[in-house]
């Protein structure tokens, strides 16, 4: 077995509301390997925020995480006090969020923020600590550094701020990167940027690298494997190759359908949606999610509760009972 | 920041300016200022011959400017009732309503921020449940009955504090918890509006997110964002010590500037009110000004544009 850098076993995380228990991420399971970046995608809503924040332990008061296992570069961390998993945040495992420019402190400088974070988790001078913060920001394509340091966020354009964020959360050289829609709030130019950089970055320090976000383009060029994820569910998970070339789930079908493909896709023609709502995750569901989205849904579907599971040893896994060749001719 | 403190400088000083050319100008408002300095038995000629001898007959703005000009040099004018120099009597009860202002200011602050703090840590817990019945009391008892309470209880039962005068440091302290006490809810509960909003911002989750202890989490990067507007409201509630402790001032008889103003506002002593107006108006310009440097210090959106 490769390097395991993140095990995450049956994560569930249900916010109980007024009106029932919301299941917001119902039985989960991923796992990275080092180097290795898995892309979460899903529309909004779907738990994959959520998700990363279970993982991270930052889940908001009210919501209940339940996990059989989490396991960080081979230790288990399941039941890490908080003290214990604050030694562990921004230092095996660091997370950039999706607003770059709310992400930062307004009070304190660039460099106050990135020493803090260093000395934090390391027995460092306040001189090399600096000292550090500048390598690590020139390391990001930051031109200038030592000026940026002495900056306030609102000084730097929101590129700027992802990639201080990026910067700071690499300080102490973490195992695993979550990055929650890093680039969804950027400039589409920014947006390639910054995405190079992660994936640069994450070879050169080896980093297992979970990349959550809507945006199908942008898995297609990062993503080493794939978890497609439905109202709280995975519902298709396998490589980047498996889910492009030949998705499994109608659902991921849908999405692939949405996106406009090069020479493929006629001019003038209308891209593909998927009709529907995604159906409320409060109180407790029986059959398939998407059963009411879904245009080969049978009775069986809405009654039957199906696993993730593999037809083969190498292809992906998805949660279907379809039989895929009656689903080809439809679809 | 220089630029930004020139800027509040400047304007710091045309809100002088306006207010001091209102608070001369009240003098003429409320009636001819040769008549009542004259009295009542004084026959016209009298009155006549005061409004030349003051110079109430030249122009008005000659009259301000010459008035502004000695007012800038300490000489506010004559008292009509003690007939000495305004100045020095509001020099000689100032120390004791400074003294009252800043100890309870001061306890206000010590007691609010720290519980506002709390109350929004755990909204809707017991200490949050608490501190709105605290700041609900403080909003609605009255200082003068919230004053004769604590005489009661304090004084006149237990026998633990003086009742009345400024000798000690003892007789301050029931007349700062009752003035502290009164300023305290509105402070309290915009710390704690702060805080709350500050706790849900997306930095707070990236402090969290790089491991930070929960008490840097909480005082640095909450805290400093949070205490910002509270800044400028403290600064208010101060001037507001200052110029308005009027009935502390007289339930405990102590003997400071607002007592003053109170006396002088039922005597008709209208140079002693005119200076007194000026003197508390420019402690609000200051604590303002003072207020505003503070803010840029704490927030570098306002210092570095």
């Amino acid at each position: 077995m490769p390097d395991r850098v993140l095990e995450v076993k049956n994560l569930s995380v249900d916010i109980p509301l007024a009106e029932g228990v919301l299941h917001a991420v119902d039985d989960l399971n991923i796992h990275v390997d080092k180097g290795e970046t898995l892309c979460i995608v899903g529309e909004s809503g779907c738990g994959k925020s959520l998700t990363s924040l279970a993982i991270m332990d930052l889940l908001p008061k009210k919501a209940i995480r339940k996990l059989h296992q989490l396991d960080l570069a081979g230790t288990s961390i399941l039941d890490y006090s908080e003290k214990q998993m604050s030694d562990i945040r921004g230092n095996k495992m660091g997370m950039i969020f999706q607003e770059p420019m709310t992400s930062l402190n307004p009070a304190f400088t660039i460099g106050n923020q990135m020493v803090e974070t260093l000395q934090r988790h390391r027995n460092i001078s306040g001189e090399n600590a600096k000292k550090t913060a500048l390598i690590m920001l020139e390391k990001v394509g930051i031109t200038a550094a030592d000026q940026r340091l002495k900056q306030y966020p609102h000084q730097l354009s929101g590129g700027l701020r992802q990639r201080v964020m990026i910067a700071m959360t690499l300080l102490c050289e973490p195992e695993l990167i979550i990055a929650d829609e890093p680039t969804t709030a950027l400039d589409v130019t920014i947006q390639a940027q910054i995405l190079l950089l992660l994936k640069e970055l994450q070879s050169e320090y080896e980093m297992g690298l979970i990349l959550i976000t809507h945006d199908l383009g942008v898995v297609a060029r990062i993503a080493t494997r794939v978890a497609v994820m439905y109202a709280g569910q995975i519902v298709e998970e396998g490589t980047v190759q498996q889910i492009f070339e030949n998705p499994m789930h109608p659902y991921t079908r849908g999405l692939m359908r949405c996106i406009p493909v090069p020479g493929k896709t006629k001019p003038g023609e209308p891209l593909g949606s998927i009709p529907g709502m995604v159906p409320s995750l409060i109180g407790e569901f029986t059959g398939c999610r998407f059963a009411d989205r879904c245009s080969h849904a049978t009775d069986t579907c809405r009654s039957l509760n199906v696993n993730l599971r593999a037809e083969e040893e190498n292809t992906q896994a998805y949660r279907c009972i379809i039989d895929p060749k009656t689903m080809a001719k439809v679809a | 920041m220089l630029f930004y403190t020139l800027k509040r400088f400047g304007l710091a000083s045309l809100v002088a300016l306006t207010v001091s050319f209102i608070s001369f100008g009240l003098l003429y408002l409320s009636s001819d200022p040769a008549i009542a300095m004259a009295g009542e038995t004084a026959s016209d000629a009298d009155i006549e011959a005061i409004r030349k001898l003051y110079g109430f007959d030249r122009p008005i703005l000659v009259q301000y400017f010459d008035w502004l000009q000695r007012a800038i040099g300490g000489d506010l004018g004559k008292s009509y009732y003690f007939r000495t120099n305004v100045s020095a009597l509001i020099g000689e009860r100032l120390p004791t309503t400074m003294m009252l202002g800043v100890s309870a200011i001061t306890f206000a602050i010590l007691f609010s921020v720290p519980l506002g703090v709390a109350a929004a840590i755990r909204p809707n817990s017991i200490i949050d449940r608490v501190a709105l019945f605290l700041s609900v009391m403080g909003q609605a008892l009255p200082s003068f009955w919230f004053a004769l309470m604590l005489i009661v209880l304090l004084s006149v039962n237990m026998r633990l504090l003086p009742t009345s005068g400024s000798d000690t440091w003892l007789h301050f302290v029931m007349p700062t918890v009752v003035l502290g006490y009164y300023a305290a809810p509105a402070i309290m509960r915009l710390t704690r509006t702060g805080m709350l909003e500050v706790l849900s911002t997306d930095y707070i989750r990236t402090a969290r997110a790089k491991g930070l202890r929960p008490v840097v989490v909480l005082f640095k990067h909450a805290l400093r964002n949070a205490i910002i507007p509270v800044v400028s409201l403290a600064a208010v509630q101060f001037g507001f010590m200052l110029g308005g402790s009027i009935v502390v001032e007289t339930i405990f008889a102590l003997h400071g500037a607002g007592f003053l103003a109170w006396e002088s506002i039922t005597r008709n002593d209208l140079p002693t009110v005119q200076g007194l107006i000026l003197v508390f108006s420019l402690f609000y310009i200051v604590l303002t000004f003072f207020a505003d440097l503070l803010n840029a210090w704490l927030d570098p959106r306002i210092r570095i544009s």
